[in-house]
């Protein structure tokens, strides 16, 4: 009886999906919000300071936090917090993957995602918004009909508009929204007509002490960037499709084909675009192009430790290997690091304990390596751990996983575009364990 | 400090590159200060007649709005530009006016007349914008302008002006919840759109305003499944979410006939049609009579869920993922599910808010179904750049999935992860050790030793983690360990964290056989330091005492009582108590010898070892991907995800049938129309949609070529006419090839000769073959049944009621009079038992079964066969929650028709409630033919109080003042918890 009481008095009308969103900065400030309901209070970002504070790190800070009267959701991208405040059951996800989109969105029309950006296209930014989410739901999320409605800005065009007095919201309504290829916007035109597409593969793999892989994994992406007029009607083929393993689409794929025929076939949106990632079938063995000696030791009693490490290439098809960095998360007991590369330079930040060597490329015949002393907090105990080492690198014109593009044939249109394939292999989440 | 300076410099300041930001220039931060003065500058430069002025002053009071700050006085001046020609004032206005109408509602009202305005305009986008902003004005004194705006734009020839009214659906809905009935309909009339443009919005709108009336969406169901592929992202997400719990009300659940259904699964879907038509027929008395041993058969509209939602794994949307694994999670067959596995682990390589949520999520499923992750236990290998959150998570997948075959290869990696520098995680590592050994017999001593190892750890929580996962381990097998135990009582002296002081401790008492030369002396040492030692370790020393009194009194007696004297005057009262509580038990007295003696059975009784559990275990009754499953606790809002029904619902609600003389009428007409039709679903633009723009009609024309193979209306590039084709098909297609799998069931069908379905020949063929192709005009008559799912069909039996114990006390109001023929009496008995076996069928359909199950116990008359002309109606507290709102109660309401006369239009009339208390009424019931009964069911708002709730009941002719008084105990809600939570519960109220 009482608990049913408590319930209905706590009864009022709530709403669903998102009600409001502040961004947050590194420092803790709130430097913009927008509500597309009534106003939530600011104050309700204390729960996520209090956790923030909890989580000791950024990366900690749990996604969903519950409070007495909300939910808050939120994600962390480049050093900002994007708050969402829930009212009721909302599917986490789908929230967490409209703030990424709204992430990506800034990214796009500013080129970077950040306070500055943000606070210099505020307005934009609050137009953006009120575009994307209608009462808490989202309206329109895609990147060719925004842009349709809202102009991104341009030094170009920002001068022209102080001069001509006009401004950067599309006087010509938006006609994706309304077709049923709501990706594309109509009335496309270029005089150099182009589609270009990079498959880009990364590697992720977890190497143990001995140089053994424990797990590898080759995870790809072919993103687009296509200029063609009118409404091109696409398919791309592959040499050899077999080898894609699960591979997610962007909506403008026609699903059925490639079940039935392995041939991506759709209309693009215009402009740059993430066509589809997929995975590389576990089953294959996957070439790691590099490896690594190391010898990290620190001594018992002592206040140093030695460091020493040389990477070398291996399985990697003839091609240089290039920009390679490897970063090293150091345990907390090490104040400095004296060492000396053979190559490249190296960096180390006393703070966060974090070295980080740039190599740059690969010669057979002289290994880099990076050799030196470590020196620790003297009378602390020695770590017992020795740090992983994070690899990155580069492999221009090859996809490691051997996939190829056969053709791309352009229906719908009558011009001849330019086309190009660009591939090129990078290090994923590449760990070597030490 | 005077405005124009300010002014000026704005002016020269709006050629830089894209600053807005007034606000932080010193100039204009001067003027914020003159308290007065404040924003005068914008009121001048709004009220003036250039564009480009009133542009800078909106950009600096959004970016003031932005920021939080307070520009709600400059609401006159700002609504006066709400009829401004220039685009982006006008937008800017907008934001202004959404965000303060609320607070300035008198002054709002000046630019009603300008959207109203705006609505009235041909051109599309301006009638959809003028609608989102009026229903975004939360101003309660529009209420019925936006009412009339919302069905004028919901019948709007453009679907996008459509789509923004199922937006403005749930703003007016919130704004004032008296207009439910009205939106329904609007709802309704929406639901039965075939473009993808709408299908998305509107469930939205559905699942707020009304997700318990399932009955809506029967029609729509064939419909929404074809078009899913095409709809939005987020628009998929809901719908999928929505029909997961459609699907569990309305189908049977797959798993219950594992076996059996491998076989059928196949024909389920292609050649089951006989067994369905009859079926629907001959159900309830077959299935009444045997209702286990009738094989299992996937209704072909399951399947056509589970076959549609498929291809979305493949979406780049995590939501959209997310949402299919949930959906075949709770619906698929056991053997299917594994499909989902893929996908989920995809998603790992996401953004890390992603992978918490997505980790979550697969704890729970991989309890469940270990099977599915286990190919891909290296995904779940931790990094050492893993977040801390994420690393735990891997950890609690990497356990579940741990079996015998895997298991060496995990407790590899997990020595990796204990030499890890995140501490945290290494504590997790440890107790992930632990559950590996408990679960795992072969490496039990494998993993005991090595976390006897740990103890010489140098960190501290570690050992602690360890010990306390030690204890665990050895209460299994005690008698081996014996050295590890001496080993332990040796850590005492070093270790300081209590919880691993007091396991430690625990230990010794309870083998201190095994170490009998130890212990007394570990009892010497912590009775030295009892004072000084945390709550949970002085229990346990007390424990250890006495444990050693009764077995080694000799040399422990002195401490013993020592101990219990340094207890007796501890500062808590619980340690206190424990004291009182032990010294009586063990120290022989005068009185109480019966105690004493057998203090040694309950101190030493052998105690069984704990299990190590996963903290997922009990999840999976929150419906997967949700936010409730992901914070473990109900979250507002929730709607439980209902158990699969014991017998499933008529399938053929999902019919779609065309009333027989509409299509006598349109048969010509339809048979034209008929391929355009199909293609319509896929190329998903109606024929009613004027061509708006330029791809539009160009898609339209698209399908049309695509469906009629070659009319040669189109594009002049005929050799690419193919490519055309495959352009609108292409992703249509999926949607296409399942109607045609549905023309061909239906082809079958109809010589069959199905059961109640009206149709008869080709026409109704199409028509009710593809849901979607015939949603238009006639949606109000189709709406023939509108609940008939929570409705039971009648039985077969005749009725009378079932004469009560309960007394004439609930029919006090009633007045009426005349007395009707009493109906033969040997009617009776049958009856009842016909309609226990409707109520049962009613309830399994709507709530978990995990709830108290209903019986006929609890049932109490409402109104008297005789009172009632022959009605006569019971009713019973079903005792679940009510589907519609979670603070009503649910009732179930039996009428049986004793008359010989059909009763017609039964149903609630304007009922006369007490304040607070509300009805929401059961669907009508539109005739209950003699010697009939049917059940309905009502949510009634007590209000919490005990008032009775009167309303009238309603025939065609006759109304009954009827009136339910609820006893206090049904006014309580159920509420579902694990065992875990209960026990937790039960600590927090038995304490202090």
């Amino acid at each position: 009886m009482r608990n049913a009481v408590r319930r209905v008095l706590q009864f009022f009308r709530r709403e669903k999906m998102i009600h409001s969103l502040f961004l947050i900065n590194c420092s803790g400030d709130i430097f913009l919000e927008k509500h597309w309901k009534s106003v939530v209070s600011q104050s309700v970002c204390d729960y996520f300071f209090e956790a923030q504070e909890k989580a000791a790190d950024v990366e900690n800070v749990p996604p969903v936090i519950s409070t007495p009267h909300h939910y808050l959701i939120s994600i962390y991208r480049d050093k900002l917090f994007f708050v969402s405040v829930i009212q009721t059951e909302v599917p986490p996800l789908f929230v967490i993957e409209f703030l990424h989109r709204v992430a990506d969105t800034f990214q796009d029309y500013f080129g970077e995602c950040s306070e500055a950006a943000i606070k210099d296209n505020v307005v934009i930014v609050y137009e953006l918004l009120e575009e994307m989410l209608d009462n808490g739901f989202p309206l329109a999320t895609e990147s060719n009909i925004l842009k349709e409605l809202i102009k991104p800005p341009t030094i170009l065009r920002s001068v022209v508009n102080s001069i001509t007095g006009s401004s950067n919201v599309g006087d010509t309504l938006p006609t994706g929204q309304l077709s049923n290829i709501p990706w594309r916007r109509a009335g496309v035109k270029y005089t150099n007509n182009e589609a270009y597409f990079d498959v880009v593969e990364e590697i992720d793999a977890i190497i143990d002490k001995s140089g053994s892989t424990v797990f590898a994994e080759i995870q790809g992406v072919i993103d687009a960037c296509i200029k063609l007029s009118g409404m091109p009607d696409l398919s791309l083929s592959f040499m050899n499709p077999r080898l894609l393993d699960d591979v997610s689409f962007h909506p403008c794929i026609r699903f059925k084909r490639w079940e039935s025929e392995r041939v991506l076939s759709f209309i693009p949106p215009d402009g740059n675009f993430r066509l589809i990632s997929y995975r590389v079938s576990s089953q294959n063995l996957v070439a790691i192009p590099v490896y690594v000696k190391h010898s990290i030791s620190f001594k018992e009693n002592s206040s140093c430790g030695r460091f020493d490490i040389t990477i070398g290439p291996k399985q990697n098809m003839g091609k240089t290997i290039e920009g390679i960095t490897v970063t090293v998360h150091m345990p907390k007991v090490v104040l400095n690091m004296n060492l000396t590369p053979t190559q490249g330079s190296y960096t180390f930040d006393p703070v966060t304990k974090v070295l980080t060597w740039d190599v740059g490329k690969i010669t057979p015949q002289k290994l880099p390596s990076l050799k030196g002393l470590v020196n620790l907090q003297s009378g602390a105990p020695k770590p017992e751990e020795n740090p992983s080492l994070n690899i990155q690198f580069k492999i221009q014109q090859l996809a490691i996983s051997g996939l190829k593009v056969n053709r791309l044939d352009m229906y719908g249109e009558k011009y001849k575009p330019f086309k190009g394939v660009k591939y090129v292999t990078k290090a994923g989440k590449f760990q070597v364990r030490t | 400090m005077s405005a124009a300076p300010a002014y000026s410099e704005d002016k020269g300041g709006s050629a830089g590159p894209g600053e807005p930001e007034y606000g932080h220039d010193p100039a204009s931060g001067g003027i914020f200060s003159s308290d007065y003065k404040r924003h005068d500058d914008l009121k001048e430069m709004l009220d003036t007649n250039k564009d480009s002025l009133k542009l800078e002053a909106m950009k600096r009071i959004v970016a003031m709005i932005a920021r939080g700050k307070n520009a709600s006085d400059l609401f006159p001046a700002v609504v006066k530009n709400v009829a401004c020609k220039n685009i982006e004032v006008k937008k800017l206005v907008y934001v202004y006016l959404v965000r303060y109408a609320e607070e300035q509602q008198d002054l709002a009202l000046l630019s009603i007349s300008t959207f109203q305005r705006g609505l009235k305009d041909p051109n599309q986008l301006i009638r959809a914008s003028a609608l989102r902003v009026l229903s975004s004005i939360r101003v309660p004194i529009i209420v019925p302008i936006m009412m009339l705006a919302i069905k004028e734009a919901a019948s709007d020839m453009s679907p996008y002006v459509r789509k923004t009214a199922a937006h403005a659906i749930p703003k007016l809905y919130s704004l004032d919840s008296d207009q439910k009935d009205q939106l329904i309909e609007v709802i309704e009339k929406l639901l039965a759109d075939k473009t993808t443009l709408v299908a998305g919005s509107v469930v939205m709108a559905f699942e707020e305003v009304c997700p318990e009336r399932i009955d809506l969406i029967h029609k729509n169901y064939r419909k929404l499944c074809n078009l899913l592929i095409d709809v939005e992202e987020w628009g998929q997400v809901v719908i999928i979410s929505m029909l997961t719990r459609y699907a569990r009300t309305q189908f049977l659940s797959p798993t219950q006939n594992e076996s059996l259904l491998e076989e059928n699964a196949e024909k389920a879907f292609y050649g089951s049609e006989e067994d369905e038509a009859k079926g629907a027929g001959s159900e309830e008395t077959a299935a009444a009579a045997l209702p286990a041993r009738k094989p299992y058969v996937m209704d072909p509209d399951h399947r056509l869920l589970l076959r549609n939602t498929k291809p979305l794994l493949q979406s780049r949307s995590a939501a959209v993922v997310m949402a299919v694994a949930q959906l075949y999670f709770h619906l698929a067959p056991k053997a299917e599910v594994g499909v989902i596995a893929k996908a989920l682990v995809r998603l790992l390589r996401s953004h890390s808010e992603v992978q918490y949520v997505v980790l979550q999520n697969v704890a729970t499923m991989s309890i469940k179904r270990r099977g599915m992750f286990e190919p891909y236990l290296k995904s779940f290998y931790i990094r050492s750049t893993d977040p801390t959150q994420i690393k735990i998570l891997k950890l609690e997948v990497l356990t579940n999935l741990a079996n015998e075959t895997n298991i060496p290869t995990v407790l590899r990696e997990f020595q990796t992860y204990i030499r890890s520098m995140d501490k945290d995680f290494v504590a997790a590592t440890i107790q992930a050790i632990g559950r590996c050994a408990t679960n795992i017999g072969r490496v039990r001593d494998t993993c005991l030793n090595g976390l006897v190892q740990l103890l010489s750890n140098r960190d501290e929580l570690v050992v602690a983690e360890s010990v306390v996962v030690i204890k665990k381990l050895l209460q299994m097998q005690p008698a081996q360990h014996g050295e590890i135990i001496k080993h332990l009582a040796k850590l005492t002296d070093n270790i300081q964290v209590p919880m691993a002081r007091a396991s430690i401790l625990w230990l010794i008492g309870e083998y201190c056989e095994h170490v009998p030369r130890i212990a007394p002396d570990v009892l010497r040492k912590m009775a030295k330091s009892f004072t000084a030692e945390e709550d949970i370790v002085k229990l346990q020393v007390i424990n250890l005492a006495a444990k050693l009194y009764l077995t080694n009194s000799k040399q422990t007696k002195l401490l013993t009582q020592y101990v219990l004297s340094l207890a007796k005057y501890d500062q808590n009262y619980d340690i206190r108590d424990r004291a009182r509580f032990t010294r009586q038990l063990i120290v022989p007295s005068e009185q109480g010898g019966a105690l004493s003696r057998h203090a040694k059975k309950l101190f030493l009784a052998p105690k069984p070892a704990p299990v190590l559990e996963s903290s997922f275990k009990d999840r999976d009754h929150f419906q997967l991907g949700s936010l409730s499953h992901l914070l473990n606790a109900k979250a507002t809002g929730y709607q439980e995800l209902p158990d699969w029904p014991e017998e499933a619902p008529d399938p053929s609600v999902r019919n779609v049938e065309v009333p027989e003389w509409t299509k006598c009428s349109n048969r010509e007409k339809r048979k034209e129309k008929e391929k355009p039709f199909y293609s319509d679903s896929e190329g998903e633009s109606g024929p009613t949609e004027s061509a708006d723009s330029d791809p539009e009609s160009e898609s339209e024309s698209d399908s049309k070529s695509s469906s009629e193979s070659g009319s040669g209306e189109s594009s002049s590039e005929s050799d690419n006419e193919d490519q055309d084709e495959d352009e609108e098909k292409g992703r249509g297609s999926e949607s296409e090839q399942s109607e045609e799998d549905d023309k061909r069931k239906t082809k079958k069908k109809v010589p069959e000769g199905k059961g109640e379905a009206s149709s008869s020949d080709e026409g109704s063929d199409s028509s009710s073959s593809s849901s979607e192709s015939e949603m238009t005009s006639e949606s109000e008559e189709e709406q023939l049944e509108p609940a008939s799912w929570r409705r039971k069909t009648p039985p077969s039996s005749k009725s009378a009621p079932a004469t009560k114990e309960i007394s004439l006390l609930d029919l006090e109001d009633f007045t009426p009079p005349s007395v009707q023929p009493v109906s033969p009496p040997a009617i009776v008995s049958t009856s009842l038992a016909a309609d226990l076996e409707g109520l049962t069928l009613t309830d399994s359909t709507l709530v978990p079964s995990l709830l108290s199950p209903v019986s006929g116990i609890g049932r109490q008359e409402l109104l008297h066969r005789v009172a009632g002309e022959g009605l006569a109606v019971d009713y019973t507290f079903s005792r679940q929650p009510f589907s519609g709102d979670p603070h009503m109660v649910s009732v179930h309401i039996h009428f049986s028709n004793s008359s010989d006369t059909p009763i017609k239009g039964l149903h609630v009339g304007t009922p006369k409630l007490p304040a607070g208390i509300s009805i929401q009424e059961f669907p009508e019931i539109e005739s209950l033919a003699p010697g009939e009964s049917a059940t309905a069911v009502m949510g009634i708002n007590f209000c919490d109080s005990t008032q009775a709730a009167n309303f009238q009941l309603c025939t065609q002719t006759r109304q009954f003042y009827v009136s339910i008084q609820p006893p206090v105990g049904e006014l309580m809600a159920p509420v579902f918890m694990s065992e875990n939570e209960f026990k937790k519960e039960q600590g927090l109220q038995g304490g202090h």
